[in-house]
């Protein structure tokens, strides 16, 4: 896919808010890593008082862009206005001086100290050139009363939810009176009501006035918060629209720079087909279960099926995964790999027996930022040789070259370091390394978190087909309507034990699914 | 002393918001520094239940006293470790600050210029350490240890035998002390020592310099991405237990009338023993220099009770030492645990 086939150039809309200056203009932005274009000459302004959505797939350049605006990266070419005056900074903490503020996707906040503590770090009223703790607990708790935030501004921040802690973030945007506020995926760990209010946060900063630029993949969210966007695509900004003025099909097909048949055409291949369940299974969980982390429960995997996990955040589908995965050791139950007792006292236990986990957490427990994307594509497979057995350079050649054509892996350089490629591409290494081992069933604990529209349904064809050639695979998502779209059977979490399991047909939606989860089973 | 950190740190903010529950429960943070001070106690009363004399003014003046380099030591320490980094130079910074305080003194340079000065050295090398750790991104292990092997080569290219210091002015200084009123004895160097500690606090508490060396620990690139200075403090910390080493060994220097190249060989290991044991954690972000001071009095404790014990060889000191060290290692790691 190249950017020569989309030609949609957005014309800059026009009207009363367009009169404004902006806030911050960047024009002409390149920025190169190794092995890497990044950015290349791409344009963006801020008006105050609106809400800017900056749109694109992963590895689009969005979070770099943020990055050059913020100062954490530096600019190669191009220039950054800031209420008219040319500035570049060397660091967040000059861009927070001249108004920028930024929450990023990983809360970047220190869970060792004090919500207040953190509110007001760097920004401590003083008395005496000391800083004035009554006074800066307060501010910190009327910080936290206008973000509609109760909570105890003594207490430890590591003992909040993400949700909580993004908040908290946002509050310490505030204290420095931000004239841009920049929210990076604030909400992709967030439910519904946490949802509504940040929004109502995020239009009342704007109606005071504040620019804020926001990147979400919610498409549903982007167009219910955003007054204009800018698209991106491969570093190249695809042009400049005004939200009311486009319609989802127009900006997925300008983000990925497909015309919308083709993605719907990869959708129709992800539907799922009935499934046929007899025999003896791949793997049958009986009153598996661990203490604090889940109840018993009874699972079954066949050969070449899809079987979803669905329930909220923190109902126990991870605990569900890294127990078939080895990585917890269950306490009670029985565990059977092809009909024989399997005790999986480690993940390479499971390994061994054809069991490939990708974990919920690529960055901690994934890949490895440090080494080149073929590196990171053989690992599995060289740890399953063992080390003294070097996999020879032209089959590692032939292995790298075939995964990251199937899996579109961008950029397509085996060299680039992983660290260099964005959070979708990241994850398309990781499955290309559980694929390369050949298991004979893989676990996906949220293979398609933050990733864009295109990706997730490559990714989701991927496993549909990985399916279909024997493959026994357990999906586990946030999105019920992944889950329902892919699995065969769907297994329903909900405060730590397995409420519920159906078997997918047509007729199920995910209003099924949610209200399994809501009755807890008992329909 | 730790528990008025406690209650001025979780003092109740003047809106009156918290209630007497919450003052009654104790803030997670302090629980391993009230762990050394209940280790504290408890060597207290073993102590004074099996020898006479041992629970009396004397044994504590002496404690501070003999204790007071080591204590400047763990000050400095307990800034590098906040900051997830380690400082192993500081037994050698020490040994360096006495030895060129003895030539110096002995060549007839007046103490008023030769104590600035043998701190300033210190200063100088924790500056080095801070560009290396910083600017050329090496490992604080590596680039203390290089620094401690540098600073103890200089100690003997200077002089390799021990130096006595007759200097009138500073042993007029080192031999100052004030008494309150019986055993109680307050020497110049265990003043210089509280004051320390009481700058320190003030740093830590007080300036944003402090709340970053503890954003630091808490992670780096949140720090980083928040703004906050992190280069400069990254570097200061250094230079600030350079400055201690440096000020450690002028008391040493005070405490032992001489300057010699092997004092204070493994006293680094001393300083990271009494800041851990004071509820430092070694992974950075959670500790507090007055728990760092405990340390270093719970280490001297059982010194004392070594030497009262009398029969009992003086290793028997680091054995302890090592046991003390694992339990409150283990325990760390418990908490750690049950908070994830």
């Amino acid at each position: 896919m190249t950017s020569s086939e989309a030609g949609a150039t957005g014309s800059p809309p026009s009207d009363g808010v367009e009169d404004a200056r902006p806030v911050v203009e960047m024009t002409g932005i390149s920025i190169e890593f190794p092995g890497v274009k990044a950015l290349d000459g791409v344009d963006l302004r801020l008006l105050p008082g609106e809400v800017h959505a900056l749109m694109g797939e992963n590895g689009a350049g969005k979070s770099t862009l943020i990055k050059a605006l913020t100062g954490v990266y530096g600019i190669d070419s191009g220039e950054i206005l800031v209420d008219g005056e040319p500035h570049r900074f060397s660091g967040p903490g000059e861009a927070q001086a001249a108004g920028i503020a930024t929450v990023y996707q990983e809360v970047n906040l220190c869970e060792n100290l004090t919500v207040a503590e953190n509110i007001m770090l760097g920004n401590e009223p003083r008395r005496l050139g000391a800083i004035d703790w009554p006074r800066t607990r307060r501010r910190a708790a009327e910080h936290l009363a206008t973000m509609g935030l109760d909570i105890d501004p003594a207490s430890s921040l590591g003992s909040h939810s993400i949700a909580v802690q993004q908040l908290v973030a946002i509050s310490r945007a505030m204290v420095v009176d931000a004239k841009v506020l920049i929210l990076d995926e604030p909400t992709s760990s967030l439910d519904a009501d946490e949802v509504a209010r940040l929004f109502s946060v995020v239009r009342r900063l704007r109606d005071q006035g504040v620019a804020i630029l926001f990147v979400s993949h919610f498409l549903e969210q982007v167009f219910e918060l955003s007054d204009r966007m800018t698209v991106l695509r491969n570093g190249v900004r695809v042009g400049e629209y005004r939200t009311s003025e486009l319609t989802r099909t127009e900006l997925v097909s300008r983000m990925i720079g497909r015309s919308m048949e083709v993605l719907e055409d990869l959708e129709v291949r992800t539907e799922h087909a009935v499934a046929t369940t007899q025999g003896a299974p791949f793997v049958q969980a009986v009153g598996l279960g661990r203490r604090g982390a889940v109840q018993a429960f009874d699972l079954d995997v066949h050969e070449g099926e899809v079987v979803g996990l669905a329930g909220l955040l923190g109902s126990g589908r991870t605990e569900v995964a890294r127990l078939l995965a080895g990585a917890d050791r269950a306490d009670t139950g029985t565990l059977r790999v092809r009909g024989a007792l399997a005790r999986l006292r480690n993940p390479r236990a499971a390994i061994s027996r054809k069991i490939a986990f990708s974990s919920e957490d690529r960055k901690a427990e994934g890949v490895v930022a440090d080494l080149t994307v073929r590196e990171n594509i053989v690992l599995g497979l060289q740890a399953e040789r063992g080390w003294l057995r070097r996999l020879p350079d032209r089959q590692v050649d032939e292995i790298v070259q075939r995964y990251v054509e199937a899996l579109n892996i961008r950029p397509a350089n085996p060299d680039a370091l992983l660290r260099n490629l964005s959070g979708g591409n990241q994850q398309k290494v990781l499955l290309a390394r559980w694929l390369a081992t050949a298991p004979e069933l893989l676990i996906l604990d949220e293979p398609t978190r933050g990733i864009d529209v295109g990706a997730k349904a490559e990714i989701q064809r991927l496993v549909s087909d990985l399916a279909s050639r024997g493959m026994a695979v357990l999906f586990i998502s946030a999105e019920l309507e992944e889950v329902v779209r892919l699995s065969h059977r769907i297994a329903v979490m909900r405060d730590r034990q397995k409420v519920a399991e159906l078997t997918n047909t047509d007729t199920v939606g995910v209003d099924d699914v949610v209200e399994l989860i809501a009755s807890g089973g008992k329909r | 002393m730790t528990t008025l950190a406690s209650s001025r740190r979780g003092a109740p903010s003047p809106d009156g918001l918290p209630s007497v529950g919450r003052r009654l429960r104790l803030d997670r943070r302090y629980l391993p520094v009230v762990g050394t001070l209940v280790v504290f106690a408890l060597l207290l009363v073993v102590g004074g239940a099996r020898y006479d004399n041992f629970l009396s003014v004397g044994v504590i003046a002496n404690l501070f006293i003999n204790n007071a380099f080591l204590i400047v030591l763990a000050v400095g320490m307990t800034f590098v470790i906040l900051t997830g980094g380690i400082d192993l130079s500081v037994g050698s910074v020490l040994a360096l600050s006495g030895v060129t305080a003895a030539y110096l003194l002995r060549a007839g340079v007046p103490a008023g210029v030769v104590i600035p000065l043998v701190v300033l050295v210190g200063s100088l090398i924790g500056l080095l350490v801070g560009a290396m750790v910083h600017v050329f991104e090496v490992q604080p292990f590596i680039a203390t240890l290089a620094a401690m092997f540098f600073a103890r080569g200089l100690c003997f290219l200077i002089a390799p035998e021990s130096i006595p210091i007759d200097d009138e002015t500073f042993v007029a200084l080192a031999s100052w002390d004030t008494w309150a009123g019986g055993q109680w004895r307050l020497t110049s160097s265990v003043m210089i020592a509280l004051a320390v500690v009481a700058v320190a606090f003030y740093l830590l508490h007080y300036t944003q310099f402090g709340r970053t060396v503890y954003a630091i620990g808490g992670g780096e690139q949140s720090a980083r991405l928040m703004g906050l200075p992190v280069a400069r403090t990254k570097v200061l910390v250094y230079v600030i237990s350079g400055t201690c080493a440096g000020l450690g060994g002028l008391l040493f220097a005070m405490f032992s009338r001489s300057g010699y190249s092997l004092t204070g060989v493994g006293m680094e290991l001393d300083a990271i023993a009494a800041v851990v044991i004071g509820g430092t954690l070694l992974t950075g972000g959670t500790g507090f220099v007055l728990g760092s001071v405990l340390g270093v009095l719970v280490l001297g404790l059982i010194q004392t009770i070594v030497t009262f014990e009398g029969t009992l060889s003086s290793w028997w000191t680091k054995i302890v030492i090592g046991a003390l060290l694992l339990v409150f290692v283990v325990l760390q790691r418990l908490l750690a645990l049950r908070r994830s």
